[in-house]
């Protein structure tokens, strides 16, 4: 006790050790989006986790309605697929011409991406709309309600997805590739990966593992 | 003390570059990822379009073992992941949610499967009268 007295009250003592910054280091600006991004998409992976053992929980119970059997078919799903696929590769390519200081070709890649994104989303939509006419809608059974929460949602991402390109496109032809702007296409990069990671777990647990039900 | 606290700050940060925060991409890389997940995503289809396996258990384990290795490659090739990547912290990141997804999917289809097994299996009468 008065060992620890003797050393707090001794004013002679060179320099205390401290074992925090005292004073707060400069960052560059934009030096944490990169990891402030991956922690979004980290969150909303848990939120696809939860849709996921939703749909594993529920996806048995058919109420005497139709079966993931009756329902999907498998052409379409690998469609849809290969369009995520190529906007993912395409979307790459925008971002090797940004790398590279090419605005029109960032830009002429980036529609591209647009454009297959759209088109999955098109083709989801159309299988939606053909569920519902069939009356295999959302309300009627355990397992499509799941279902359509579900890849519902994934869809909703990647809707929103193209919404930010069409915006960073306008971005990038206003103001060219500036570091905020490169900063953006990165973060979005890493969405449409992201969700197009996600949409391998959605085409093996939902519908290949549907049909082998 | 800020001499120390700028070597903390230069080796805390300058692993990735000032100038470009990020990743650095490259074409090769897009199209080996490209090429191996076209190749990962065709052969689950195939095999359970064709059925060439017979055995449906067997194909849903094969299945969900190629997305398992589609998802490691799209990590990689597409979202540039390495353990280095952020000081680490990235791959703290995504251990952490890993751990959460496996608990929460496993857990809820482990208790939910109980459930379903142990519920009192309701007779014809109580059926009839289900709302």
């Amino acid at each position: 006790m008065t060992a620890l007295h003797d050393t707090t009250g001794a004013a002679s003592q060179p320099a205390p050790p401290t074992f925090y910054l005292v004073d707060e280091h400069p960052h560059p600006e934009g030096s944490s989006t990169m990891f402030g991004f991956w922690l979004y998409l980290m969150s909303d992976c848990l939120i696809f986790a939860m849709l996921f053992a939703t749909y594993g929980v529920l996806g048995g119970n058919y109420a005497a309605g139709p079966s993931p059997r009756d329902l999907f078919e498998l052409p379409t799903v690998a469609l849809n697929t290969s369009m995520l696929l190529l906007s993912s590769i395409t979307y790459g390519f925008a971002l090797i011409a940004m790398q590279s200081g090419h605005k029109g070709g960032t830009l002429a890649w980036l529609a591209v991406t647009g454009l297959f994104g759209l088109g999955f989303v098109g083709i989801e939509l159309n299988e939606f709309a053909h569920l519902i006419a069939e009356g295999a809608g959302p309300q009627r059974s355990a397992f499509l309600s799941s279902f359509f929460t579900l890849v519902g949602t994934h869809g909703l991402h990647v809707t929103f997805g193209i919404v930010w390109l069409v915006t960073l496109m306008v971005q990038v032809s206003r103001f060219g590739l500036t570091g905020a702007n490169r900063r953006r296409l990165m973060c979005l990069s890493m969405f449409w990966h992201f969700l197009d990671v996600v949409w391998i777990g959605v085409f093996t647990f939902v519908y290949l593992m549907g049909v082998l039900r | 003390m800020s001499a120390s606290a700028e070597t903390i700050h230069a080796a805390g940060h300058d692993a990735g570059g000032h100038d470009e925060p990020g990743f650095h991409v490259s074409l090769r890389g897009y199209l080996t990822g490209f090429g191996l997940a076209v190749i990962l995503t065709a052969i689950p289809f195939y095999l359970v379009m064709s059925g060439v396996l017979g055995d449906k258990l067997l194909t849903a384990f094969v299945v969900v073992g190629f997305a398992a290795v589609q998802i490691v490659v799209h990590m990689i090739y597409f979202l540039h992941m390495s353990p280095r990547m952020e000081g680490g912290w990235s791959m703290m990141a995504l251990l952490f949610t890993f751990i959460i997804l496996v608990i929460v999917l496993s857990g809820s289809t482990w208790v939910m499967y109980h459930l379903n097994t142990n519920m009192m299996p309701m007779s014809v009468t109580q059926m009839q009268q289900m709302p």
